[in-house]
């Protein structure tokens, strides 16, 4: 299993890069991608939207199933991939490249609380 | 519900190779073995195979095995008059609803073959086993459970079937669709659920490994479930259980085609086939905006309601198709409306299939 250690992740299997710029990118992990199946469709928030942690902003979807992406921690759009939108197979072919948006963080705290490449791997052993 | 999942001769196969395996009609099968889309393409570009060993053929034999057909089967098998020759056909209950949908092989005289769907095969048996009681019937039943089956698909099939078994293609070289022949042990049908060219092959289940493996040398892809699925729908073949069921007769599914009226036949279900009323119809639909289509969304046009039945993202048009149940009035060129997770998006009305022998046959 490819769990990056220097990111964090969600319960729901986003995982988090801070930049150095104080943005944080975010993308569905390798995990995630394996289970969805061939991604065909990614629909990402507007830039300037603002979301609180944990609500839905985009949706991916493969030939099989939907899943929903959640804010992993709450803040504004301020980039989104739009190279996604035509090639969403990025996300299958290395989902830790394939950012699908950028957040500025209104509560930086709230990364502190986002699991460790540990804590995602325990996870998705726990999952089976 | 744990029982546990049935394999087929070639899981061992599947294992090998990597494939994400799921439940499929309480069968352990391939759902894919790597990427869905690369399967779906290699099989409309070039070659793949699938094990469709899950489905159960059904001998059926002996003096009265064509009058009991012909009363079973919405379809005729009174047109199969030539050893080989194979029809597609509906099993209706009597109220007309849709109890399989089926295969029957004509192997010579007297000696049929059903091949029925993996997960209403035991249903399929009872009901049969049930009407051959009632009526008398001088057959026997004979589940064959000591099959395999594995479906050769593409432009590419049968050029590489017979690179591997060279001594079937003067036998096979000049099957016509739905057209099969024996050869040695086995049973080779140019049918298919792809809408490509290619060969269904049964064999006994020890031989199916090494036809596998040899097919798997001449550069045939091993396809999963998942590719099967789009494939078929693109093809605009029906799946029993979700674009038909007992719930529905067959001219709400699309299936008028297959059910014989002529003369006075009496096959199980004909009365209701005749005076039930439909109410609705099963047509294409084309999805206009980004979004897949998937079964039981719900749709609406100034005609009333309609609900997906199958639906999926088409890896050759690059875009979303369904098969849906929409008013009798919708008609092909029309616009509905089709609920994907609370909006609602624009779907063209288009017949079916959407591609044929690798082209697509969307209105331009």
């Amino acid at each position: 299993m490819t769990v990056p250690a220097d990111l964090k992740y969600t319960d729901t299997h986003e995982w988090i890069r801070q930049e150095p710029d104080g943005v944080v990118s975010v993308g569905i992990t390798h995990h995630a991608q394996d289970l969805l199946g061939d991604l065909v469709y990614v629909e990402n928030p507007a830039v300037g939207k603002t979301f609180k942690q944990g609500q839905e902003c985009g949706v991916v979807e493969s030939v099989k199933a939907a899943s929903d992406i959640y804010a992993p921690i709450s803040g504004e759009i301020v980039a989104v991939n739009d190279e996604l939108s035509s090639a969403p197979e990025k996300i299958n072919q290395d989902a830790y490249a394939a950012w699908m948006f950028k957040l500025k963080p209104t509560n930086p705290g709230e990364l502190n609380a986002l699991l460790d490449a540990s804590g995602y791997r325990k996870l998705v052993e726990a999952d089976g | 519900m744990s029982t546990p999942l049935k394999r087929t001769p070639l899981y061992e196969e599947h294992v090998r190779l990597g494939a994400r395996l799921t439940d499929f009609g309480g069968w352990e099968m391939p759902l894919h073995y790597g990427s869905q889309i690369d399967e779906h393409h290699r099989v409309r570009r070039e070659a793949g195979m699938f094990d469709v060993s899950h489905m159960l053929a059904i001998d059926v034999e002996g003096p009265g095995a064509q009058e009991f057909l012909r009363r079973l089967l919405a379809n005729d098998v009174e047109k199969l008059k030539q050893t080989g020759k194979a029809l597609y056909s509906c099993m209706l209950a009597a109220d007309g609803g849709v109890l399989d949908d089926l295969i029957t092989y004509y192997l010579g005289p007297a000696r049929f073959r059903l091949v029925v769907n993996a997960g209403t095969a035991d249903k399929d048996l009872a009901w049969i086993a049930r009407q051959h009681v009632e009526l008398a019937s001088e057959i026997g039943l004979r589940p064959r459970r000591d099959l395999a089956m594995i479906a050769v698909q593409g432009p590419q099939a049968r050029s590489r079937f017979w690179q591997v078994r060279p001594d079937t293609r003067a036998l096979t070289e000049a099957l016509r669709a739905f057209e099969a022949a024996p050869c040695g042990d086995m049973l080779v049908a140019r049918t298919g659920y792809t809408g490509e060219d290619g060969f269904e092959v049964m064999l006994s289940a020890q031989n199916a490994v090494a036809l596998w493996r040899d097919l798997l040398g001449a550069g045939v892809a091993a396809c999963g479930l998942g590719a099967r699925d789009t494939l078929r729908l693109e093809a605009g073949m029906s799946l029993y259980g979700q674009d038909m069921d007992e719930s529905v007769t067959p001219i709400e599914s699309g299936l008028t085609w297959t059910v014989d009226m002529r003369g006075e036949r009496d096959f199980i279900g004909r009365r209701a086939v005749q005076t039930r009323a439909p109410r609705f119809q099963l047509l294409g639909l084309v999805l206009r905006e980004k979004g897949v289509l998937r079964s039981h969304q719900q749709l609406r046009s100034p005609h009333g309601s309609g609900e997906v039945t199958s639906g999926s993202f088409s890896p050759t048009l690059g875009q979303s198709i369904a098969l849906a149940r929409l008013p009798l009035e919708q008609r092909p060129g029309d616009s509905v409306e089709v609920d994907i997770r609370g909006r609602w998006l624009q779907a063209g009305v288009v017949r079916y299939p959407f591609v044929r022998m690798g082209k697509s046959l969307l209105p331009a």
